[in-house]
């Protein structure tokens, strides 16, 4: 899967199923405060990840997750 | 007050379908796939929240507290309730409901299929809990008063209003939402359904629910959710509400013998108790809203319950159940939605498919079509299993 395709999976997720506004999503977003993701938000991004990449995160994968560049890379390195 | 039922989603449109004795009973053909013996049941359409509550309130509520959510929203603008009100005063709710079992089973079925607990999304525990409806309200409407659920079965609606009196009369509460709420799908009824006590007339539904006729064979289970909201004089007064009516007794009991076979002396002591507490005589009370399911064995000791606290004379007694089928946890709280609607419509809505009343039934004076009159005080009763007895009495301000 292309860097390209891994993006707009996981914006098209965001954008449909977590209700974040388009405007809001770039790469330098803040996952907490921009985007507005508590700590329940989290679980469901698991949920959103497993069925999109079929690849499970547990809680220590998002220690470095601060932005959603990270969060891109995150999900690229898995699949990598 | 506030309703969503198979019989209307709104207060005018259940008032018209009980002024004219419109049965909401239709046959869900999923249940016999299912392996249902009756497939009978009360249906509601699905209320589309999107856009309404946010995602993280829609995944954490299940079926029952959608009801309760569209309940509620119609109480609010029914007594000038606003976000502003709420947000100044302590609101409580006190709330009943029984069951979230398709929450449950759809989440353990997840993970039976994941094997893996995360991934049932972080709503399932909230969606999962039978006081989902009170914690998922409670935190939509940001209240700050009294918080839990009432479960007591087929009583738990007219229970949490019997309750929210007695804060209220207490002094502890100034308004409380009260209210019953109850899912409807195929896996909630099926080990009801198991016991054999519901009705098979899959030829004609709506005629399936026939309390206190002779020929009744049983219950038709259904669901939705009511409303109400109960407020000290002085609150509701300070703030301009529409007063619709004032609680003025709540009797209860609890049979002390089966599970499931209900007794004449239980419903009877609660209706008396109600009665004393109300600090009127049994004449007084113009109407009385049956609990009445339709089963044999039910219909015929309530009226013996009935004849033994109102005697002969008696005020007008019809079943509401036999348009709606029995609401179960929501009952108690839709029932006396639907008898503040004949009181305030100045009518008494029929016991409909009531052909041969049965020898106990005989004695009572059953409406069986709409009848136009005057009611100034009613009572309504609400029974459940494991013998617990609630009768609320509320009087016409």
């Amino acid at each position: 899967m292309t860097k390209e395709v891994i993006i707009e999976k996981i914006n098209n997720f965001l954008i449909d199923e977590f209700e974040v506004e388009s405007d809001d999503i770039s790469p330098d977003a803040d996952l907490k405060e921009t985007l507005d993701l508590d700590s329940l938000d989290f679980v469901d991004l698991v949920v959103s990840v497993e069925a999109n990449f079929g690849v499970k995160l547990v809680g220590e994968d998002f220690v470095n997750v601060k932005v959603l560049q990270d969060f891109y890379d995150l999900i690229e390195n898995k699949l990598s | 007050m506030g309703i969503y039922s198979c019989i209307g989603e709104n207060l005018a449109e259940v008032k018209e379908s009980l002024y004219k004795g419109k049965s909401g009973i239709v046959v869900d053909k999923e249940r016999i796939d299912f392996g249902y013996r009756s497939p009978l049941t009360g249906m509601v359409s699905k209320p589309n929240l999107k856009g309404i509550l946010t995602r993280k309130q829609r995944i954490s509520i299940g079926e029952e507290g959608e009801y309760a959510y569209m309940a509620t929203i119609e109480a609010f603008k029914n007594a000038k309730i606003d976000q502003d009100f709420i947000d100044a005063n302590q609101v409580g709710i006190l709330y009943g409901n029984d069951s979230t079992t398709k929450s449950v089973i759809e989440s353990v079925d997840k993970v039976r299929e994941k094997k893996d607990t995360t991934l049932v999304g972080s709503g399932a525990i909230f969606k999962g809990m039978n006081s989902s409806v009170t914690m998922n309200l409670s935190t939509i409407f940001k209240l700050t008063g009294v918080n839990f659920t009432i479960s007591a079965a087929c009583a738990s609606g007219s229970h949490s209003i019997g309750m929210a009196y007695q804060l209220i009369k207490s002094g502890l509460q100034d308004c409380i939402i009260c209210g019953g709420a109850q899912e409807i799908n195929p896996y909630v009824m099926s080990s009801f359904d198991g016991l054999g006590v519901f009705s098979m007339n899959t030829e004609n539904p709506g005629q399936a629910s026939k309390p206190f006729d002779a020929n009744r064979d049983g219950l038709v289970p259904s669901g939705g959710a009511a409303t109400v909201i109960l407020e000290s004089y002085d609150s509701a007064i300070k703030r301009g509400a529409p007063i619709l009516g004032e609680v003025i007794g709540y009797g209860f009991s609890s049979n002390g013998e089966h599970i499931s076979t209900p007794n004449a002396a239980g419903p009877s002591y609660a209706m008396k108790m109600a009665i004393k507490q109300a600090g009127i005589s049994a004449g007084d009370v113009d109407y009385v809203n049956a609990h009445a399911t339709s089963t044999p064995v039910g219909d015929a000791n309530e009226a013996k319950a009935i004849f033994d606290v109102f005697g002969e004379h008696g005020p007008a007694v019809s079943s509401t159940k036999s348009m709606t089928g029995h609401e179960c946890w929501m009952a108690g709280a839709s029932e006396v939605i639907y008898s503040m609607l004949m009181m305030h419509h100045g009518f008494v809505a029929p016991n409909i498919n009531l052909e041969t009343p049965d020898e106990d039934a005989k004695k009572l004076n059953l409406v069986s079509k709409t009848l136009d009159k005057k009611i100034n005080v009613f009572l309504s009763n609400s029974f459940g299993f494991g013998g617990t007895n609630s009768a609320l009495i509320i009087k016409k301000i």
